[in-house]
């Protein structure tokens, strides 16, 4: 009890010296990086004097009537209840103004919804709780990652001061380069995601098991952070969106290196590895992938999340858990793994075979995973 | 034809049952009214320490009192049982006690239903509280309860979606009785266009309840069977669509807010008239405004959905109709406001909480324009904005309008005056605190805060602060109207027959202060 | 008294009655029990017998007291304008729940298969046609293959029977109106028994459906979609034929006059109601 107290003290003082350390707050949309973004803003700042300009208007009228139509003034009421003409002009007029908003409406939204020619193409698939990018086509096709919060579980637990991006930065951003158009898949892998990036004008939700598109041309480089915006369970606070948009040199440059990263990891695939080594290198993979469910002793939560400390799945045949590893389980949380490494998933299935409760002293090679994806 | 209660047979209702059997077996509708009215303020206060948790968690960034699984579950119940357990009931039971006065009836035309509907509540909202102590916790999946997140949420969701079910069928059977009793059981004389605008109002509010409650227990049903039973009508993999389920609770959620909104608008409309010695201006046309919004209401649902990825054509034609719902929302307000033009105005706290609600209300409703057009809601849905959105249509538009209500009629109904000073306080209090809660929320929704979320990132410090001191400022000033109402009842001054003198409905020039336990015994003598 | 069946010329208002608060009470068991039960507990059998037992005496005790005070002249006129109202708004209510489902339905033929099967989706779903009603188990096979029920099969013969059915409940109350209670009780009693026919036909067509022709209620969407509908109609019709054997012993007990009879007429229109969901379920899910 009382250390929940300490631990609540703390964490609203951290927040006090938050308040002093970070970007200064906004009071409008941020500002749009895209073209896109650009008309919405000036579509929302017409509708907002619209409906400024009416709200005096209406209000000024109500005013004036609070002010000089009251009783205490000695005002009489007057007994009309009825007026055929003033009814059918204010029946019309913002029936007009509507009209007249719709309009520009139309037009950006058509275009916003213009996802052809791209000259990049991604797709987005949200998982409980991050972000996996698969490059499909354009520069850079077959790039393949999973995108995680990069924000440690201390500053959010109130025990380490708040980083300047808070909950908004990523271990692996989307790469893009500027001032090309690219178009962004969107599916889900469990719930309904949804993905968000406000300077770039997009926002489109990711259903399981359906493609749905959207599309962005940022006009200037930079770093655009934004968030999951559909509720998907416990941690759909934390699954950032970062997109670093680079210019052309800088993305050809980033594709080479991920490129050879991606050879480097099938060549991995080959190195027969030990016990030791395995485990330790899993047990990263398994910080960064599985202890938002499974936490870090392994107990998980259940009911929702199993522990895997004594689970029957990990103490059973290995071929059950890398099956499973690599493609999830249905109509759960668990969703499939695929996308890490040969190597990565080996370690982790060796880690998670060999620590807590699970000693079943295997030790998972690469090559069989590699073997197991077929 | 008499409307006049059976005071000869063995059910003579002179002996009825006392103490606690009174309220568990009536069947009068001043009863019922009162019973609905206190569970809805304490639904409300259990529903506001649900906010008031997640307003002090949000106070900072960081997790601070509650883990996300339990955010979510407050989040979820907070919208469930403020909807459905604090200003729904509130205006039934506004319903009840009003309707059969205002109309010259003896009572509700089915008065034991009218019992059932009533004692129905009190399981479902046993139902949702049980929920958050179940093995897992609260179902942490939104008040809007989307699928697929239903389907792997635990135990309490089945609580969940069959206290859903009761409520459906609390509201259908009360609405059934309030269209009856309004089509046929006005006094002689008492012609459809001219009942009060308050009985106009719940007449439409009725049918729409009766017709998307049944739609909404469809679809936790399909739920039901897609989590228990195998089917797959929200899962791809076997041919359905997560999708679909969002248009079933659209059809439903989208005429919901109209059912919480306009037996608002029918307490206002009482209201305005009684305080501006005048009468309503446009009665006709308020009466068709209403009507339009009911039907429109039913046409606009997925503006809620315009990030799914729907056709194009259905983007625009949802954004088309759903800002057509201004056309006569506008004549609602201008009529209000025209008739207090020219009037005699005085402002008692009723009055008050009627302007706050004029003002606050026309606000919200332009955030909601601002929301349904569908490049700028690409933008903030499921932001904040939303949230301030609907909190201004709802807490300062609904709520108000409730608590107005009830310092109108408070007279009325005990007999006894409340004490102004306090209300005005009360007013005043929660109209600061309100705009202090809530209106910095739209900074961070344009920004691009996302709703539903634990915890932020440092540029949302600020407001959110603001919005929590805010948030306790305006739950603590309820605290305030609790005490006015109970030393009201206790010790408050005689009230008069005729209370507010502007005031021109039945209860008023027909009936004394208190009524008496059958309103009207013989039908009124309407001129 | 049964001379006095109109001269009421009061609207009837209830005593306080115990009724309702049992009904709450029942429900309050029954929600309990059915939330346990999904998840297997034991405890959620219990609960819900228990709600299900108080729900029966309810519904007994309940409507007993409204045949009782129907028969003692309490209901003039306006209280049988009220429960004509009441009826049919409460069938309106039964039509919206229905809309529900043939939504759902509609949503999945028109945009949710087509969708799937669609170029974009390839990407997930690389080998899925999407014709129904053989894709009706989904992209990944749910349930896998299955053969949809004939139309003109057993589905005609239930549609005759019920329709044959909506005409013996109306020669029955044209029997009632010209006070033949001979052939009112007769009438009812073959709508009835057309009624239990139709329900009897349908549960054998389950057994046929999950025995022979694989089709489930785990068949992906199409089995989903067809055991909803047809389920929550079938419950229906038994809900209806309890209905036509309470009004059935009513008329036997000697209830209801010709001029005077909302409770047959109640129940009358409920029968034609479950009748057009019949039709419509014929036309959309089986035939088309
Ligand atoms: C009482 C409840 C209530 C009411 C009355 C309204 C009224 C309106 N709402 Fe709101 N709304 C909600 C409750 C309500 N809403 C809730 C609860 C949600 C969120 C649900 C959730 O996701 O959890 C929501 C969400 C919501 C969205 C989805 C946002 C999103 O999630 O992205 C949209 C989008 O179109 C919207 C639009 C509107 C519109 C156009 C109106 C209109 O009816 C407003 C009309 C009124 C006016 C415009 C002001 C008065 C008019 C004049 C003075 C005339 C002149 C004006 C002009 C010509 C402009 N609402
Ligand atoms: C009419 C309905 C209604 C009402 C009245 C309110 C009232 C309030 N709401 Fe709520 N709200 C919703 C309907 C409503 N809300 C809905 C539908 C949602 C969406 C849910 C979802 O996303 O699924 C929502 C969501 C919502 C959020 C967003 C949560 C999120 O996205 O994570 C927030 C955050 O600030 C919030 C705050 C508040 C506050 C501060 C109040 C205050 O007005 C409440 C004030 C009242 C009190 C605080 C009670 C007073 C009691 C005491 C002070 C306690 C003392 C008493 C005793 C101990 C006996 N609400
Ligand atoms: C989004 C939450 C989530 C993440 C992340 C996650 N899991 Fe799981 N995991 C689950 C759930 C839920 C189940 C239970 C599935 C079921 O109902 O059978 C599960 C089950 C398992 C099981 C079987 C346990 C048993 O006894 O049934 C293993 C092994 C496992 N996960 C390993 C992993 C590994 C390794 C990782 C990381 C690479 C991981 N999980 C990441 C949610 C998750
Ligand atoms: Cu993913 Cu929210
Ligand atoms: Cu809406």
């Amino acid at each position: 009890m009382f250390g929940k107290f300490a631990r609540v003290v703390a964490g609203l003082s951290m927040a006090a010296w938050g308040v002093t350390a970070h970007a200064a707050y906004q009071l409008n949309l941020q500002t749009p990086a895209t073209k896109e973004g650009v008309s919405v803003h000036e579509l929302h700042t017409i509708i907002l004097v619209i409906c400024v300009v009416i709200f005096i208007g209406v209000f000024g009228a109500m005013g004036y009537a609070m002010y000089a139509h009251r009783k205490s003034k000695g005002h009489v009421a007057a007994q009309f209840h009825e007026n055929t003409l003033v009814e059918i002009l204010w029946t019309v007029i913002p029936f007009v103004i509507l009209v007249l908003i719709a309009w520009p409406a139309t037009r950006t939204l058509l275009a916003m919804r213009d996802t052809a020619q791209p000259d990049l193409t991604i797709k987005a698939t949200g998982y409980q709780w991050k972000w996996g990018y698969d490059y499909l086509s354009g520069e850079g096709e077959g790039i393949s990652f999973l995108s995680n919060l990069a924000t440690p579980a201390d500053q959010i637990h109130g025990t380490a001061p708040k980083g300047e991006h808070y909950l908004l930065e990523v271990d692996n951003p989307l790469v893009v380069p500027v001032g090309k158009k690219v178009r962004v898949l969107t599916t889900g892998a469990d719930v309904i995601h949804s993905w968000y990036v406000p300077a770039l004008a997009v926002k489109q939700d990711a259903n399981p098991g359906f493609i749905r598109d959207t599309w962005f041309r940022a006009d200037k480089e930079g770093t655009y952070r934004g968030q999951c915006a559909e509720l998907c369970g416990k941690d759909h606070g934390f699954m950032p969106i970062v997109v670093e948009v680079v210019s052309a040199e800088k993305y050809t440059a980033w594709v080479g290196e991920r490129t050879k990263k991606v050879a480097a990891a099938a060549e991995d695939a080959d190195k027969v590895w030990d016990l030791a080594a395995l485990k330790q290198r899993g047990e990263k993979v398994y910080q960064t992938n599985c202890v938002a469910c499974h936490q870090a002793n392994g107990m998980g939560t259940p009911p929702a999340f199993p522990p895997l400390s004594g689970s029957k799945v990990v103490n059973g045949p290995k071929e059950a858990q890398i099956a499973l590893e690599l493609n999830g389980k249905q109509g759960t949380a668990m969703a499939p793994f695929k996308q890490l490494s040969d190597t990565d998933l080996a370690a982790v299935i060796t880690y998670v075979r060999n620590s807590w409760a699970n000693k079943t002293g295997e030790v998972i090679q690469p090559a069989e995973i590699k073997a197991a994806r077929k | 034809m008499s409307a006049v209660l059976d005071t000869h047979g063995h059910d003579d209702h002179a002996h009825h049952p006392t103490g606690i059997m009174r309220w568990v077996t009536t069947t009068n509708h001043k009863d019922i009214g009162t019973m609905y009215l206190w569970f809805s303020f304490t639904m409300f206060l259990v529903g506001g320490i649900m906010a008031l948790v997640i307003r002090t968690e949000l106070f900072a960034p960081g997790l601070q009192i509650v883990d996300p699984e339990r955010f979510n579950a407050m989040t979820t119940y907070h919208g469930l049982i403020m909807v459905f357990g604090a200003i729904m009931p509130a205006f039934v039971g506004f319903a009840n006690w009003l309707i059969p006065m205002q109309i010259g009836a003896p009572d509700m035309a089915f008065p034991r239903m009218n019992n059932l509907s009533f004692w129905l509540l009190p399981p479902a909202a046993l139902l949702l509280i049980v929920a958050q102590f179940t093995p897992g916790g609260g179902a942490g999946v939104g008040w809007t309860m989307y699928a697929p997140l239903t389907v792997q949420a635990p135990m309490s969701m089945d609580l969940t979606i069959f206290a859903v079910h009761i409520l459906g069928a609390s509201s259908i059977m009360g609405s059934i009785n309030i269209i009856t009793t309004i089509l046929n059981m006005r006094a002689p004389g008492m012609g459809l266009m001219r009942i009060p605008l308050f009985c106009w109002t719940w007449l439409i509010t009725a049918y729409l309840l009766i017709a998307v409650m049944p739609v909404l227990a469809g679809a936790v049903t399909m739920t039901l069977t897609d989590r228990h039973f195998g089917t797959t009508f929200f899962n791809a993999a076997g041919g359905g669509d997560p999708v679909l389920y969002q248009h079933i609770f659209w059809f439903f959620g989208h005429p919901e807010v109209y059912i919480i909104a306009i037996p608002a608008f029918g307490v206002i409309s009482q209201i305005i008239p009684a305080f501006a010695r005048k009468p309503l201006f446009g009665y006709t046309s308020m009466v068709y405004a209403t009507a339009s919004i009911a039907v429109l209401s039913f046409l606009v649902w997925a503006h809620h959905m315009y990030t799914v990825g729907m056709p194009v054509e259905g983007q625009l034609y949802f954004m088309y109709a759903t800002v057509l719902i201004a056309v006569p929302t506008g004549v609602k307000v201008f009529n209000w406001v025209a008739t207090m033009w020219r009037g005699s105005l005085t402002f008692e706290t009723p009055m008050l909480f009627a302007c706050g609600f004029l003002f606050l209300f026309t606000m919200g409703g332009f955030t909601g324009l601002v929301l349904s057009i569908v490049p700028i809601d690409v933008q903030l849905h499921d932001t904040y904005y939303v949230v301030a959105h609907f909190h201004y249509v709802m807490v300062a538009g609904a709520l108000f309008s409730a608590f107005g209500g009830i310092y109108f009629w408070l007279p009325k109904w005990t007999g006894k005056m409340y004490n102004e000073t306090l209300g005005k306080w009360h007013f005043w209090l929660s109209f600061i605190f309100f705009n202090m809660t809530f209106f910095v929320q739209h900074f961070l929704g344009l920004a691009g805060m996302p709703r539903r979320i634990p915890d932020y990132s440092l540029q949302f410090t600020e407001f959110n602060v603001i919005s929590s001191i805010g948030a306790w400022g305006f739950g603590l000033s309820q605290l305030l109207f609790l005490y006015i109402v109970v030393s009201t009842i206790r010790s408050g001054k005689k009230a008069a027959d005729k209370q507010w003198d502007g005031a021109d409905s039945l209860e008023w020039t027909h009936l004394p202060s208190p009524p008496p336990y059958h309103s009207f015994e013989t039908p009124p003598v309407l001129k | 008294m049964a001379s006095t069946t109109h001269s009421a010329s009061r609207y009837y208002l209830p005593a306080p009655s115990k009724w309702p608060i049992t009904a709450a009470t029942a429900m309050l068991f029954v929600t309990f029990g059915a939330a346990f039960t999904v998840n297997h507990l034991t405890l959620g059998y219990v609960l819900l017998a228990i709600g299900l037992v108080i729900f029966a005496y309810m519904m007994f005790g309940w409507f007993g007291t409204v045949a009782h005070e129907s028969e003692g002249g309490r209901f003039n006129q306006q209280v049988d304008a009220s429960f004509r109202w009441g009826m049919s708004w409460f069938i309106y209510s039964e039509v919206m729940f229905f809309a529900a489902f043939f939504g759902a339905l509609f949503y999945i033929r028109t945009f949710s298969i087509p969708w799937l099967a669609d170029a974009e989706n390839k990407l997930l779903w690389p080998d899925y046609s999407g014709a129904w009603p053989a894709a009706g188990f989904g992209p990944a096979n749910v349930g896998d293959q299955f053969t949809p029920i004939a139309a003109f099969g057993l589905p005609a013969i239930n549609t005759l029977l019920l329709l044959t059915s909506g005409v013996t409940v109306t020669i029955a109350h044209w029997a009632l109106k010209v006070n033949k209670r001979g052939a009112l009780i007769g009438w009812l009693a073959a709508t009835i028994a057309l009624g239990l026919t139709f329900l009897f036909v349908q549960m054998y067509e389950y057994g046929h459906a999950y025995h022979a022709l694989n089709l489930k209620l785990t068949t992906g969407v199409f089995g989903s979609t067809f055991f909803m509908l047809t389920g929550f109609h079938g419950f229906h019709v038994t809900i209806g034929c309890i209905m036509l054997m309470a009004i059935l012993g009513r008329s036997i007990a000697g209830h209801f006059k010709p001029e005077h009879h909302f409770g047959f007429e109640g129940v009358a229109w409920y029968w034609h109601f479950v009748d057009v969901v019949w039709l419509l379920l014929f036309i959309l899910v089986y035939w088309l």
